[in-house]
C-alpha cells in the first residue's frame, strides 16, 4: 500500500520520463515516430519472404494467403513486448545509476518506467496491426478479447524475469551479457517464427517446458484462426510468472539498499 | 521543520576478496558473511536546528560526501539512522543527476517532478529558474554538450527554485564561475534569513567561515570536532598543513630554526609540513636542497599566513662540490602557476659579495619578505645555482612549486597583490598644480 502510494506521488515523473523518452527516442530522426512502425514491419516482411517465398512454409489448415504473416506477427509483437521488457529492465538500475546516487526517490519508479515505455511501444505497433486484421478481413472476432488476459500474462512473466535480472546484473555483470546470449537462443527455440508442428514429436513434447510457448501458442491461435486458449494451458506459465515476480520483489527488497553502493 | 538529527551513523562497503566471493555469499545457505567491511564513517552523532547552518569539512576521502548522501537518502546507513523533517533540497557533486540526452528544459521538468514538484507549479517556476541560470539558449540543448559550468548553473537554479526547508550543497558550487558562485550565496543568505537549514561542505575555509555559524570535522571517518566555524576552519587548515604553535618559552630563542636545520644532513625536505610531492626538480647537480622552514607571527609551519605579516622562509643546501660562487633564489607563484615574485641573493642584497661554498659545506639562507597578497593558497619554488652575475646563472637544484602556502585575509581586495592604495577624499587632496 504504502508501496503504491509513493509510485503515485512520483505519477509526474513516472509519465513525463516516458514521454520525454518516447520524443527523445525519435527527436533527431526525420521519420520520427515511423521507425518504431518500420522496425517490425521489415522484420515481418524478411521472414515472410523467406518462410513463404523461398522454403514454402506452410500453415497447416489456413487458408488465408495472409495466414503466415498474421502467425508471425502474432508471436514475434509478442515476444518483442516480452524481450523490451526484460532487456530494458536488466540494465534499468546501471543505466540510471546517475540518478540514484544523486537523488533519493522511490526505485521502483524505474522498472514501472520501463513496462509503460515498453507497452507505449507495443500498443502502437499492434494497434497498426489491428488495423490491419479488420481491413484484410482477417480479425478473429470476439476471440480478440483473449489477447488481453495473454498479454497480461507475458508481461507478469516478463516483469518478474526483468527485475531479477535488473537487480542480479548490478552486483554481477556477467547475468546482463548471458542473458543477451540466451534470448537469441530462446527466440529460436520457441514457435515464432516457424510453426510447432514442423518440429518433430519429441521436440513438440520438450516445448511444453518452455513457459512462453504456450502463451505465444495461444495468441497466435487467437489471431490466426479465432479460437478461445485453453487456458489450463496456460496455468504452468502463470504460476511460473507470478514466482518470478514474488522471487524478484523479494530479491529487489533485500538488495535494494545495497544497491548503491555497487553502481 | 528544518531539522536534522544523525544518531551512531555508520557506512561501511563491502569488500570480496575476489568475483566469486559475492555469489558463494549469497548461495551459501549457512549465512557465513565472506567479505570484509570497510567503515569509512562511523559513530557520527548530531543535531542541526531548524535555521541553522553548518558547514562540513574535511580533507578528500575523509567520508563527507558518504555523510551528505546518507542525509539526503541515496545511500542505505550500515548503521544508526537519519532524521529530517521538512523538505530537503540537495546539490550532490555535479548536476542533479541530469540526463545527457534531455534538454535542460527536459532535466529542469524532471528534476522538479523528482523533488516533488507538481506540473503547474513547475511551469511558473520554470522562467524564474531560467533567469537564474543564465544559460541562454543552451536550455533547449541536450545537457551532453553543457560545460560543467552551466550544468551546476542549471542544478543549482533548480534546486533552490523553492526554498527547501533544508538546503544541502556539497562542493558543487566550486565549479561555477566566481560570479556566480556570488550569486548562489547571495539566494543561500536570503534562504538562511527565511529559516532554511544550510549543510555546506566546502574545501575553502573563507567560504565556511563566511557562511555557516557553525562547522564539523570529519576526520578519518569520525567527527574529530564539532565547533563553531572559525574554530573548525582552523584545525581544518591546521590538518591540511598541520601548523605546530610554537611554545611561548621558545619563542625568544633565536635562530632556532637554524639549529632545526643545521643537525642533519640528510634530504628532510619532504618531511616537512607544506611539503607537496607533486614539485618539479631539477637542476644539474652538485648541490642539493635538503632541508627548509617557514616562520611568520611567531609561528614555525604556520597554517595560514595573516595579511601582510613578514615572513621568514629559511631553507638548507647541501654542496657536493666547490663552487666560486652560488646564487639561492626563491619564487612564489599562484596555484594556477602565475609567477607573482621571484628574487635571488644578487637582487635581494643588492651587493655583489660572491658566496663560495666547498664541497661538503652545509648552508643555510633566509629570504624574509612581507606577503602582501590576497587571501588563498600559494606555492613557493626553491632554488640554488652556480654563477657570478644575475645574468649568467647554471641551476644546481631547483624545487619549483615544492611548499604550499596560505594566506588568510580579513579584509580582501580584487587581484592577487596588495599594491596598498591610499584613499583621500577631495578635502584632502592636495591637486597638484598644473601649469
Amino acid at each position: 500500500m504504502y508501496l503504491i502510494r509513493s509510485l503515485w506521488a512520483y505519477r509526474g515523473f513516472i509519465l513525463g520520463s516516458v514521454k520525454r523518452e518516447f520524443q527523445n527516442k525519435y527527436q533527431n530522426s526525420m521519420l520520427g515516430a515511423l521507425w518504431n512502425v518500420l522496425n517490425p514491419l521489415a522484420m515481418i516482411v524478411v521472414y515472410t519472404v523467406i518462410f513463404t517465398e523461398v522454403m514454402k512454409a506452410k500453415l497447416e489448415g489456413v487458408e488465408n494467403s495472409f495466414g503466415y504473416s498474421i502467425y508471425l506477427c502474432a508471436g514475434l509483437l509478442t515476444w518483442g513486448l516480452f524481450a523490451e521488457i526484460t532487456t530494458r529492465s536488466q540494465n534499468i538500475f546501471l543505466d540510471n545509476a546517475n540518478l540514484l546516487k544523486k537523488i533519493s526517490f522511490p526505485r521502483l519508479c524505474l522498472p514501472v518506467m520501463v513496462i509503460l515505455n515498453a507497452l507505449l511501444n507495443f500498443a502502437i505497433v499492434f494497434g497498426l496491426f489491428t488495423i490491419f486484421l479488420v481491413v484484410s478481413g482477417s480479425f478473429p472476432g470476439w476471440a480478440y478479447l483473449a489477447v488481453l488476459p495473454l498479454l497480461t500474462l507475458i508481461i507478469i512473466f516478463a516483469v518478474g524475469l526483468g527485475m531479477i535480472l535488473g537487480v542480479l546484473n548490478v552486483f554481477f555483470r556477467d547475468v546482463g551479457q548471458f542473458f543477451g546470449i540466451f534470448i537469441t537462443f530462446w527466440f529460436w527455440l520457441t514457435p515464432i517464427v516457424y510453426p510447432i508442428t514442423i518440429l518433430p514429436k519429441s521436440g513438440q513434447d520438450l516445448m511444453m517446458y518452455n513457459p512462453l510457448a504456450p502463451i505465444l501458442g495461444a495468441t497466435q491461435n487467437v489471431l490466426v484462426q479465432g479460437l478461445w486458449p485453453n487456458w489450463m494451458d496456460l496455468i504452468y506459465s502463470a504460476v511460473l510468472g507470478l514466482t518470478l515476480c514474488v522471487f524478484g520483489w523479494r530479491l529487489f527488497k533485500k538488495r535494494s539498499g545495497e544497491m548503491v553502493d555497487e553502481l | 521543520m528544518g531539522t536534522i538529527s544523525v544518531s551512531n551513523l555508520g557506512k561501511a562497503y563491502k569488500q570480496y576478496p575476489t568475483r566469486w566471493s559475492r555469489l558463494l555469499e549469497w548461495l551459501d545457505f549457512r549465512k557465513q558473511p565472506k567479505h570484509n567491511l570497510k567503515w569509512v564513517l562511523q559513530d557520527i552523532n548530531f543535531n542541526v536546528q531548524p535555521g541553522e547552518s553548518v558547514g562540513i569539512m574535511g580533507v578528500n576521502g575523509s567520508g563527507k560526501s558518504t555523510l551528505l548522501k546518507m542525509i539526503t537518502g541515496t545511500t542505505q546507513p550500515t548503521s544508526g539512522s537519519v532524521h529530517i523533517t521538512g523538505r530537503v533540497a540537495a546539490l550532490l557533486e555535479l548536476g542533479m543527476g541530469f540526463h545527457p540526452d534531455f534538454t535542460g528544459r527536459q532535466n529542469v521538468i524532471m528534476s522538479a517532478q523528482l523533488m516533488g514538484i507538481g506540473a503547474e507549479e513547475i511551469l511558473d517556476l520554470l522562467p524564474e529558474i531560467e533567469s537564474f541560470a543564465e544559460i541562454g539558449d543552451y536550455l533547449d540543448q541536450p545537457v551532453r554538450i553543457y560545460s560543467s559550468g552551466m550544468q551546476v548553473r542549471l542544478a543549482f537554479s533548480v534546486a533552490t527554485a523553492l526554498r527547501p526547508d533544508i538546503l544541502i550543497v556539497d562542493e558543487a558550487l566550486s565549479v561555477g564561475d566566481a560570479y556566480f558562485q556570488a550569486k548562489c550565496f547571495q539566494k543561500i543568505a536570503q534562504f538562511k534569513e527565511a529559516g532554511t537549514t544550510l549543510l555546506l561542505v566546502s574545501h575553502s575555509a573563507g567560504d565556511v567561515v563566511k557562511h555557516c555559524d557553525r562547522a564539523l570535522l570529519i576526520k578519518d571517518g569520525r567527527i574529530a570536532i564539532d565547533s563553531s566555524s572559525r574554530i573548525v576552519s582552523n584545525m581544518y587548515l591546521d590538518l591540511l598543513f598541520g601548523g605546530k604553535k610554537v611554545d611561548s618559552s621558545n619563542l625568544n630563542a633565536l635562530s632556532k630554526e637554524e639549529k632545526i636545520l643545521a643537525d642533519s644532513r640528510e634530504d628532510v625536505f619532504h618531511t616537512r609540513v607544506g611539503y607537496r610531492k607533486e614539485e618539479h626538480r631539477w637542476g644539474a647537480g652538485g648541490a642539493s636542497i635538503i632541508d627548509f622552514h617557514i616562520r611568520s607571527g611567531g609561528q614555525d609551519y604556520p597554517s595560514k599566513i595573516e595579511d601582510n605579516d613578514t615572513v621568514d622562509f629559511y631553507y638548507k643546501v647541501h654542496f657536493q662540490q666547490d663552487f666560486s660562487s652560488v646564487v639561492p633564489g626563491i619564487l612564489v607563484k599562484t596555484l594556477e602557476g602565475i609567477f607573482l615574485y621571484g628574487t635571488n641573493s644578487f637582487i635581494a642584497s643588492k651587493s655583489s659579495d660572491l658566496i663560495s661554498v666547498k664541497a661538503g659545506d652545509s648552508k643555510i639562507f633566509k629570504f624574509s619578505m612581507p606577503m602582501k597578497l590576497n587571501e588563498g593558497h600559494y606555492l613557493v619554488s626553491f632554488g640554488i645555482s652556480s654563477g657570478d652575475s644575475a645574468e649568467d646563472l647554471t641551476p644546481l637544484d631547483r624545487r619549483y612549486d615544492s611548499v604550499i602556502i596560505y594566506i588568510a585575509r580579513k579584509l580582501q581586495f580584487w587581484g592577487l597583490m596588495d599594491l596598498g592604495a591610499d584613499f583621500h577624499c577631495n578635502d584632502s587632496i592636495q591637486v597638484p598644480e598644473i601649469r
